[in-house]
């Protein structure tokens, strides 16, 4: 097992910077997801601990050593693409013991540190298989096996259940968490699925595409899930963590601080903004409320509430729940229903409420939360 | 309907036997002299005033009589054994020089990126635009007169080899780049060089290319001709085709012997051919990726 660092870290191609003042650490044994958009820099940044992609600048640390320089194979690791990557001339035996044939170790230890991974990964009745006669969900286990045959100090996973239809992925994520867990190694996951993010991480980093400023960083966030989805540090974090993604709408704080308004109707600001609120009274700000705390008044008893009349757009029936969409002025603003009982349709007039102490207030211009 | 199912089959038989007889005619006429056990090109004797029946033997492809005298005499009356002993040698040199040399090569362009990588692509096809003929003087002079490898297996494998390997490099190179490169990445990690991963996982992979790479290269060697007539100048060391061209023309016209030496000479291609066969299917590197 192995901590990692990452220290002022960059990554350019040419002229074009990917990665920018990138300075976070994934703990010893922790299970660290990346997290973002296409085009953040997510793959970019795990194929650089993988030793993949060259390092433009910063260092990067596996446990105490620097190994910017150092070669894929010598780093300890071991990672799953999301392409699988198998070698498809090699039956799935060979498949796994490829990495330890390669480091010259003894025949019998090859046969015993398989045979251990291919019980723990159900492949035991597919080791003469090559890979075209196995299904995603097998393939996918045997690029497990692969890794976690070597016993290394870090698991890289790179997006490597993108391939899988939704049961097989909800079903390998279960299994790749349940591993780690047992394992207790040192695992960076990449996704750009939050819902996979939210469900497997310890902790998670959300990442964005940088621009073109010189101190800003991919790095958006990097905390526990419920952290992040409960107190995001920015509005990008706060729109892309949780699904459907928060409403985030202009307000104003009141001249005294201590209300918000909105739609012409005002509310207390919670305790956790008041310093923040009486430092920026009478100032835009941007506020955000998730779909959950938007309800209708006769499915909620939240202590605090504010009306928000509008006309409906959109519902959509999920089965438990309906996600209501609906137009208040020129925004749309989404909502949760309870989905038994006669649901509005669209073009009808309709008032929620909305629970006045989930509210997230946010700096309009630095988009940062306000504290 | 089931009467015009009849008539279009019959209609597409026809003009398939029709097609089939078309290809296989000159074959058959050439294994037909072969067998024949004379000299001449005519196959039967006319008459003075030949008839339907007779116009119509004489182009058939069917000896008068069947014999074996042809091919037993190309090889005891003539040096044939030892040309074709000599183009084996410089078939096989080259197949394996160029093929080597071609892997190594298009591996390079497929996977690295280095000064003058695509000039160098250019300058292949580039010298496949200019006939063979084009080059012979400076072939001679670099091969014959600068290194004095004339006359020798060496200096016509050096020639061969030259020109098979850029047609090989662009072939080899095309299938490389069908090799996912996750797979190699995947390979890196698990610890294996550069060689190995070329060894171990990118050939295996490429045996369908590599088996058309190597059929081409030792057809390349194997039917050429105006190179090896000009470089061998000893009888001894005439390839089979150089040999085949002196049982007709000049003073000779010994189409029986050049009939039975031309099947000879195609059989170690046709063997080479069904060999390779079995190298020649697509989706190696199926299962590898999504």
């Amino acid at each position: 097992m192995a901590s990692i660092k990452f220290d002022n870290i960059g990554k350019s191609y040419g002229e074009t910077e990917i990665i920018k003042n990138l300075n976070f650490g994934v703990n010893d044994g922790e299970f660290m997801v990346f997290v973002g958009p296409s085009g953040c820099g997510k793959s970019t940044v795990l194929r650089m601990i993988a030793g993949l992609e060259t390092i433009t600048s910063g260092e990067i640390r596996i446990g105490d050593r620097v190994v910017n320089n150092v070669h894929p194979k010598d780093r300890d690791i071991a990672m799953v693409f999301q392409s699988y990557a198998l070698y498809p001339h090699m039956n799935v035996y060979d498949n796994i013991a490829f990495g330890l044939k390669i480091r010259k170790m003894p025949d019998a230890e090859i046969r015993k540190r398989v045979k251990d991974a291919a019980d723990l990964l159900g492949l035991d009745k597919l080791l003469d298989r090559k890979p075209k006669a196995l299904s995603g969900g097998q393939r996918q286990r045997v690029a497990l096996g692969r890794a976690i045959v070597r016993n290394p100090s870090v698991f890289l996973f790179d997006e490597p259940l993108s391939n899988l239809d939704a049961e097989l992925r909800v079903q390998m994520r279960a299994e790749i968490s349940k591993l780690q867990h047992r394992l207790n190694t040192t695992t960076v996951y990449v996704t750009h699925d939050q819902v996979e993010a939210m469900t497997m991480g310890q902790r998670i980093a959300v990442l964005r595409p940088c621009t073109d400023n010189p101190l800003d960083t991919n790095l958006m966030q990097c905390g526990s899930p419920m952290d992040l989805y409960d107190r995001p540090d920015n509005i990008f974090v706060a729109r892309f963590i949780g699904t459907p993604r928060m409403n985030v709408l202009p307000a104003r704080l009141s001249d005294d601080g201590t209300e918000v308004e909105l739609f012409g109707g005002r509310m207390p600001v919670s305790d956790q903004f008041r310093e923040a609120a009486l430092r920026m009274r009478g100032r835009e700000v941007m506020l955000g409320i998730r779909p959950e705390h938007i309800g209708a008044a006769h499915e909620v008893d939240w202590r605090l509430t504010q009306p928000l009349q509008g006309q409906v757009e959109m519902v959509e029936l999920l089965g438990h729940e309906a996600i209501l969409h609906f137009k208040v002025g020129d925004h749309v603003l989404t909502g949760r229903l309870a989905s038994h009982g006669r649901l509005p349709t669209p073009g009808d007039t309709i008032t929620m409420q909305l629970k006045c102490e989930a509210i997230h207030l946010f700096d309009p211009v630095t988009e940062l939360r306000l504290r | 309907m089931a009467d015009i199912k009849t008539k279009n089959h019959l209609l597409l038989h026809v003009v398939l036997i029709s097609f089939t007889v078309l290809a296989t005619y000159p074959v058959l006429w050439v294994l037909a002299l072969a067998f024949s056990g004379q000299q001449s090109v005519g196959l039967i004797d006319l008459p003075k005033d030949p008839g339907f029946i007779e116009r119509f033997r004489s182009i058939l492809p069917m000896p008068a009589h069947l014999s074996v005298s042809n091919f037993t005499e190309v090889w005891t009356d003539q040096d044939f054994g030892r040309w074709m002993w000599n183009s084996a040698v410089v078939s096989l040199m080259t197949t394996m020089l160029g093929v080597f040399l071609a892997c190594t090569a298009a591996y390079a362009f497929s996977r690295f990126r280095f000064p003058g990588r695509n000039t160098g692509m250019l300058m292949f096809l580039v010298s496949q635009m200019f006939p063979g003929t084009l080059m012979l003087i400076p072939l001679f002079i670099i091969i014959v007169k600068w290194l004095e490898l004339g006359n020798t297996y060496v200096g016509l494998v050096i020639v061969y080899a030259t020109t098979a390997i850029p047609f090989c490099v662009w072939m080899l190179k095309g299938y490389f780049d069908t090799i996912p490169y996750d797979i190699e990445e995947s390979a890196l990690i698990d610890g294996a060089s550069r060689l190995t991963i070329f060894w171990r996982i990118i050939l295996p992979l490429a045996k369908p290319a590599i088996a058309i790479t190597a059929l081409f290269s030792f057809m390349t060697a194997w039917n050429e001709f105006i190179l090896a007539s000009i470089f061998m100048e000893s009888e001894l060391n005439y390839t089979a085709p150089v040999g085949l061209r002196f049982f007709v023309g000049g003073f000779s016209s010994q189409w029986g012997y050049f009939a039975a030496g031309s099947v000879i000479v195609s059989l170690p291609v046709v063997g080479l051919f069904l060999h390779l066969q079995k190298y020649l299917i697509s989706g190696l590197t199926a299962g590898s990726v999504k």
